[in-house]
């Protein structure tokens, strides 16, 4: 059984919803967001998204635009992060689902790009930017199947485009849980389980919501309906709040155990 | 693709398929959230496009509004100044708001009206399709928020005026670079989030599917008359067509109409502090096949997918993208493309504003430089018909300051 699919089976077993943690990967460095990423893994989170940053982030909010400017600054790019994911695999069995815009895979190779990912062991690809009108360019590559892409689901996704897309997903589904760019205000838990119990009447795989939730409260309620909760934005607020402080890993873990807490 | 047969299929005008592609370019990269605006969007204009009301209120506009037909001008002071080819002229600095932007906008603001939305966003480099945006809002009655990078903002103040005038509201984008392609973006951020009952306008060739498709029919009027004009005035077809490629859109609506014809056709890029330099917005010319901003197509970008940043003396033609059937066109070898670097284009300003009377946009006098040099090369009875896609008053402020005036 593959890393993302034990994930969630065992943490049925122990009547939990998975925590997933975006961090754009080499944010504000390599080394130190290695060092953020194992304070991460060891604080309990369940499935890491590493984000590639990219120069033009036209779904992600001033937190993230930001947090992909720093990693870009140090150079940081599609072959570093999959030398990152390469290193976190040597110690953790995390499920690491590698989180990028279309243009850096494109710019890689498709081809180039599984082969490395999967050597690198990656579990997962989603693009933001790719929707499943376009995506026959990566799915058509055969090392795809050992790196299923996640698809995306948002609120405005009608039920019936719920159901065509949700019949080739494996892996989880990430939900958006709102209209708008990711870190932004006002969270509509009600929206939410109204969203997630669509989606879940068309499939049977996991489904992970994300998009502006950052309290522990947030994530208890969203965990009350989904199967999973992705955090990415406050993260990265405490990263840019922090550049300068040693103790940033720590600050890290101690939120990600809060919020693990959170999902039980 | 360079095969003839390709070259025939394009012209019999497939482009673009079902899915919004021309060839291996364009398509619809996008967010899922707004997908079904997307696709609600390109029903619409399936559905309203050939609807005869819609038609005649349109051309109805493009006539009492706009101020079409635009002249075709025989430059002939320019002509006998070079010594070769013969310069025609097509007026679109002479529409309402001083460039072909309008044509644009008023399609789509017309849309927007028949499918019930009268929330408009967009985003402007230069300032003219913002202005052409504001404008056709304020005709409609539409509340209107134009995306405008911080740099464009200060080298365009005057366009900056004339929007607030009309009644948008002018949004600064600090974000990157400060130019068109982050306007761009954060009008994509504000659409995600507001795109139940917002109609976004995009001003180019570029952008998702059906973008690139209705932007170019929308134009295509430009092709249409100075196709007719041409035939009138010269009594035959011209041997090249010239106009300038930022995003595309004027050099499309003009392209459009002659893809039939024996008619060479060149787009005009800006090589801005000169390609050497690495100070340019050449994307076709210099650039590498990405997907930028919802469609595949020529970008400029480095090794690793991250778009560069594109220079121009030009705000409009300062982009590092282009629209996906102008990489068609490239690849098919349908039309060529060359660039024109910024001192050579503000030569052609002042040549144009001396020998004719006429204050190009620097956009269009990228165009009229290449045109100068083609000619020179050509013989007197060959016919070279460039696309004069906006009047320069907005760029006087810049023009004054590179030549010290």
């Amino acid at each position: 059984m593959n890393r993302i699919d034990k994930t969630f089976e065992d943490l049925k077993l122990k009547g939990e919803k998975a925590l997933v943690g975006f961090v754009t990967a080499g944010d504000p460095n390599i080394p130190d967001s290695l060092k953020i990423i194992t304070s991460m893994c060891e604080a309990g989170m369940d499935i890491l998204e590493l984000g590639v940053p990219f120069s033009d982030p036209t779904a992600d909010g001033p937190v993230i635009q930001r947090s992909s400017a720093r990693a870009l600054e140090q150079g940081v790019n599609l072959k570093d992060v999959l030398e990152m994911a390469q290193t976190i695999r040597e110690h953790f069995s995390i499920p690491i689902i590698l989180f990028s815009y279309y243009n850096p895979i494109h710019a890689y190779g498709i081809e180039p790009f599984y082969r490395d990912a999967v050597t690198a062991g990656a579990d997962g690809v989603l693009v933001v930017d790719l929707p499943p009108e376009e995506s026959d360019e990566m799915t058509s590559c055969e090392l795809s199947k050992d790196l299923p892409l996640i698809r995306l689901f948002a609120p405005t996704t009608p039920v019936e485009r719920m159901a065509k897309i949700a019949e080739s997903a494996s892996g989880f589904l990430y939900l958006v849980s709102k209209t708008g760019v990711t870190g932004s205000d006002g969270l509509d838990t009600k929206e939410i389980g109204t969203n997630t119990e669509s989606l879940r009447s068309v499939t049977q795989v996991p489904i992970c919501v994300g998009f502006g939730i950052s309290t522990a409260e947030d994530v208890a309620a969203v965990a009350s309906v989904a199967d999973g909760v992705v955090i990415g934005s406050a993260f990265e607020r405490m990263i840019e709040e922090n550049l300068d402080n040693p103790g940033l890993p720590d600050i890290i873990g101690k939120k990600t155990r809060e919020y693990k807490k959170a999902t039980k | 693709m360079n095969t003839n047969q390709d070259y025939n299929q394009f012209v019999s005008g497939i482009y673009p398929d079902s899915r919004g592609h021309f060839g291996p370019f364009g398509g619809r990269y996008i967010a899922e959230t707004l997908m079904p605006a997307i696709l609600e969007l390109e029903a619409a204009y399936t559905r309203f496009s050939s609807d005869p009301g819609f038609k005649e209120e349109l051309n109805s506009l493009l006539k009492k509004y706009v101020g079409r037909p635009t002249p075709l001008f025989y430059a002939k002071r320019l002509s006998d100044h070079i010594g070769g080819a013969s310069i025609y002229l097509k007026r679109e600095d002479l529409t309402h708001t001083g460039a072909h932007k309008i044509n644009n906008t008023l399609g789509q603001t017309l849309l927007a009206s028949w499918m019930g939305k009268n929330k408009l966003i967009a985003e402007t480099g230069a300032g003219q399709h913002g202005v052409a945006t504001a404008t056709t809002a304020a005709l409609f009655g539409m509340e209107c928020k134009i995306f405008m990078g911080v740099e464009d903002i200060q080298r365009q103040a005057p366009n900056v005026k004339r929007m607030k005038l009309l009644g948008a509201e002018v949004i600064p984008v600090e974000s990157g670079t400060g130019t068109l392609k982050d306007a761009m973006n954060e009008a994509m951020r504000y659409w995600v989030g507001e795109v139940r009952d917002t109609f976004y306008v995009i001003g180019s060739v570029a952008g998702p599917h059906p973008y690139p498709m209705m932007v170019r029919d929308f134009q295509k009027i430009i092709g249409i008359e100075a196709r007719e004009q041409i035939m009138e005035e010269a009594g035959r077809l011209p041997d090249m067509l010239i106009a300038c490629v930022g995003g595309g859109s004027n050099a499309m609506g003009l392209f459009n109409a002659f893809a039939d014809d024996a008619v060479e056709m060149v787009g005009v890029e800006a090589a801005g502090k000169g390609i050497e330099t690495g100070k340019h917005a050449a994307t076709l010319g210099h650039g590498s096949i990405g997907v930028l901003h919802g469609s595949k197509s020529y970008v400029l970008q480095d090794e690793y997918g991250q778009i560069k940043e594109a220079h121009s003396i030009s705000a409009g033609l300062d982009y590092p993208g282009v629209g996906p059937e102008h990489a068609l066109l490239k690849e098919c070898k349908r039309a060529r493309y060359v660039s024109v670097e910024d001192t050579q284009a503000l030569e052609a300003f002042q040549t144009l504003c001396s020998l004719e009377g006429i204050i190009p946009a620097l956009e269009s006098s990228h165009a009229m430089a290449c045109a100068m040099v083609e000619a020179q090369k050509s013989s007197k009875e060959k016919i070279i018909l460039v696309n004069l896609s906006g009047r320069g008053d907005k760029d006087l402020d810049i023009v004054f300051s590179e030549l010290n005036i």
